[in-house]
């Protein structure tokens, strides 16, 4: 464990732009990292939760100076990171249960206060469905007690561990295990699911913010953010599932840029329940050059295609672009 | 200080002088007065070094518990009943992490029907979770425990519910000397955790266990569990120098001399038993009455000596294991297992049903003469039964039992009307 690791490419520009100056660069770039989640744990290639998990904490790790505890909710991440004897965590980390990750991290939190350990900070994550599912209750909870907690959800869109089952996060249209592609009204139903960012923001809690496994850079900057305030914090990080989203591991990240260009997943930073940044979309695509990309949406490309469905989550993808007031970047 | 003081309250102010230092709070009757107290002994600055969390549910208040103790802090938390269940998954799961968190459970009746009286179905249920099980007599005897159950629960690393009879001992004003601080400081160490989350020693706690390994985590909680057994009594020694009270720590007899028949029991009903024997004794019958503190880990040994010379066994039971009759029969059963002896299990209390003297004595009476059946429901109204069962012959949409059973009790409606008017 007190091995020292050697990261092959930081310091060179594989990781980093080089026209940045080095302290513009990404946490991952730097030679003297840590490494929270180190190689050889059992995620699928291309997972975008494990890129998203091992940036977020990274970054957590370099904003509270190497003193994080991380309080994982059951899922993937729990799972594919701790085949016992051999654990990817690489500091203190803590599974209970399914649901009860955000009131776990709250204890925590209270124990670290009373022990006077308000440097070493606590930073819970979940999947979706521990989340906006199973989780809701104590994550409310933990959200109006205003925990000195950094929340951070891996939105893949569904539960993935158990074999890709629709959560509360699965998109209208989707294929899932217990959406199927059959019937008159294949995959997840019309006007149902949970936007857990705006329930969080409506909690009024110190910080909200949204990011992509497309933007890095950005996801980083939104945990050093986070860090650098006390009280119930909530991330919400879309990670495309190469399995459960019927995609090449190859394009995990192109996926999650698709979401963003295409208006149906909106990056934003939201203080105190107000919004505060919206990031604006560099070249807005129509939603179909997000869905035909995913087999999970394939029934909507059949012979006919699915041209109502389609058009419904085109005015989703509208509708949230107005919402937030995304601009488009004109170069 | 002895006092006159309500026995949540003597509670609240005992767990107080223990020094924990996460409470998680969430109000259920009959426990709400715990947590209520603890909120004003943490709000008003007289216990300080304590978070107090309003948490959202008791599912929440045991998870944090969980985080709380898993970050190295003494932790407590209180619940009943419903709120008991609700925390299900969450109560397996502290034991199963070997956290010595310290719960009371001011026992309370599990409904359909709902139903906020006292009897020992909810922690009942629980008997298998992995947490030691500790039952009071009394007020003090409460009181007393839960100094007993942090020792315990930190030298073992298991979690200890201590379980008090909701309404009847948390709601009951009696003389108790409440622990001070001084002498808990005296008898129970500060938490030294075995395992906690520490950014210069980190550890992952929680990893997926398979068949190659599971079998031998949960014999461990077992062990510890028979470790225990000897655990207690050296504790309630330690406990009894430090107080001058002292109380078998596994098992508690009282008249069990030549006893013919013991009749074992857990908590406050023990009370009644003791007055109901002192008379039958007065009488010349030998019965004798043995109360079970600890019921998790089990005593079979103490059990099986105690009852080594009688030749009859009565276990009155505040639960009912629906389809078979009563658990604590079976334990005691277990314990009896080198030497057989007629075991009549009896069903009281349930609900908050008062168990009486009268009643108590008829049915001592009745299993000494053995005309009592192997189960018994005492002081069940067999009359509201037929009616009921009566009812269910006569027409398929008899309506919900329990509303049809409460109007026969209230005297109203027809008891001649079958079913609803369509």
């Amino acid at each position: 464990m007190n091995e020292r690791v050697r990261f092959y490419q930081t310091g060179s520009f594989a990781v980093r732009n080089r026209l940045l100056p080095v302290v513009d660069a990404s946490v991952q770039s730097d030679p003297g990292r840590s490494n929270a989640i180190t190689s050889g744990h059992r995620a699928c290639q291309g997972c975008g939760e494990a890129l998203g998990a091992r940036y977020a904490l990274d970054a957590a790790m370099r904003a509270a100076d190497g003193r994080v505890v991380a309080v994982n909710a059951t899922g993937c991440l729990e799972v594919f990171s701790t085949p016992y004897p051999e654990t990817s965590w690489q500091i203190p980390w803590l599974h209970s249960l399914f649901g009860n990750a955000p009131a776990v991290a709250s204890g925590v939190a209270a124990a670290l206060r009373v022990r006077g350990r308000e440097d070493i900070r606590v930073v819970a994550q979940a999947g979706d469905g521990g989340t906006v599912d199973i989780g809701m209750g104590p994550l409310s909870g933990m959200f109006e007690r205003n925990d000195d907690v950094l929340f951070i959800c891996y939105d893949n869109e569904a539960y993935m561990n158990t074999g890709v089952q629709r959560s509360g996060a699965t998109p209208p249209g989707a294929r899932t295990m217990t959406t199927q592609a059959v019937g008159p009204h294949p995959g997840a139903p019309f006007g149902q699911g949970k936007d857990l960012p705006r329930i969080a923001m409506a909690h009024e809690i110190p910080y909200v913010a949204t990011a992509t496994v497309a933007d890095l850079r950005d996801l980083e900057a939104k945990v050093t953010t986070a860090m650098a305030l006390r009280g119930a914090r909530y991330l919400h990080v879309l990670v495309p599932c190469p399995l459960g989203w019927g995609t090449p591991g190859h394009d995990t990240i192109r996926v999650a840029r698709l979401a963003t260009e295409s208006g149906l997943f909106p990056v934003f930073e939201a203080h105190h329940g107000e919004i505060t940044t919206v990031t604006p979309i560099r070249r807005r695509v129509p939603v179909t050059d997000y869905l035909r990309v995913q087999k999970r949406y394939a029934h909507l490309f059949g012979d006919p295609p699915a041209t109502a469905e389609i058009a419904r989550i085109q005015e989703q993808a509208d509708r949230t672009i107005r919402r937030y007031g995304i601009t488009e970047v004109t170069v | 200080m002895r006092q006159q003081i309500e026995g949540s309250q003597a509670v609240a102010r005992t767990v107080a002088a223990c020094r924990p230092q996460v409470i998680c709070a969430y109000p259920i009757s009959p426990q709400t007065h715990i947590v209520e107290t603890l909120s004003r002994l943490v709000q008003s600055g007289a216990l300080t070094g304590c978070e107090y969390l309003n948490v959202d549910s008791e599912f929440a208040a045991m998870s944090a518990a969980i985080g709380a103790s898993a970050a190295g802090a003494r932790t407590y938390t209180a619940t009943a009943s419903q709120g008991l269940l609700y925390m299900v998954e969450a109560v397996y799961n502290a034991s199963g992490l070997g956290l010595p968190i310290v719960m009371t459970v001011a026992n309370r009746a599990i409904g359909a029907p709902i139903n906020i009286w006292n009897d020992h179905s909810d922690a009942m249920s629980q008997r298998d979770s992995g947490w030691i099980q500790l039952y009071a007599e009394d007020n003090q005897h409460a009181a007393d425990l839960h100094v007993q159950a942090y020792r315990l629960a930190e030298e073992v690393s298991l979690p200890v519910m201590v379980c008090m009879d909701g309404f009847i001992l948390t709601h009951a004003v009696e003389e108790v000397e409440v622990p001070d601080a001084e002498q808990v400081d005296a008898f129970l160490p500060p938490y030294d955790p075995r395992q906690v989350l520490d950014p210069d020693e980190p550890v992952s706690i929680g990893a997926m266990v398979g068949p190659e390994a599971f079998l031998e985590v949960r014999y461990l909680a077992h062990l510890r569990q028979m470790q225990a057994l000897a655990t207690i009594p050296r504790i309630a020694a330690d406990f009894a120098a430090v107080t001058g009270r002292h109380r078998d720590g596994l098992v508690s007899r009282y008249r069990m001399e030549d006893a013919d028949l013991v009749v074992v029991a857990l908590g406050s009903v023990l009370g009644t038993l003791k007055d109901t024997v002192d008379s039958l004794r007065d009488e010349g019958l030998p019965v004798g009455v043995l109360g079970i503190t600890s019921f998790r880990p089990f005593p079979l040994a103490a059990v099986g000596e105690a009852l080594a010379h009688t030749s009859r066994v009565l276990v009155l039971e505040k639960s009912l294991a629906v389809g078979i009759g009563g658990a604590v029969s079976s334990n005691v059963r277990t314990a009896l297992a080198a030497r057989p002896v007629p075991t009549t299990t009896v069903i009281a209390g349930l609900g908050g049903r008062p168990i009486l003297r009268s009643s108590l004595d008829t049915v001592i009476r009745g299993t000494l003469a053995g005309e009592v059946p192997d189960l018994f429901f005492l002081d069940l109204k067999t009359d509201l039964v037929e009616r009921e069962v009566a009812r269910m012959r006569a027409a398929r949409r008899s309506g919900p039992a329990a509303e049809n059973i409460l109007r026969d009790v209230a005297g109203v409606g027809d008891p001649h009307a079958v079913g609803r008017p369509r």
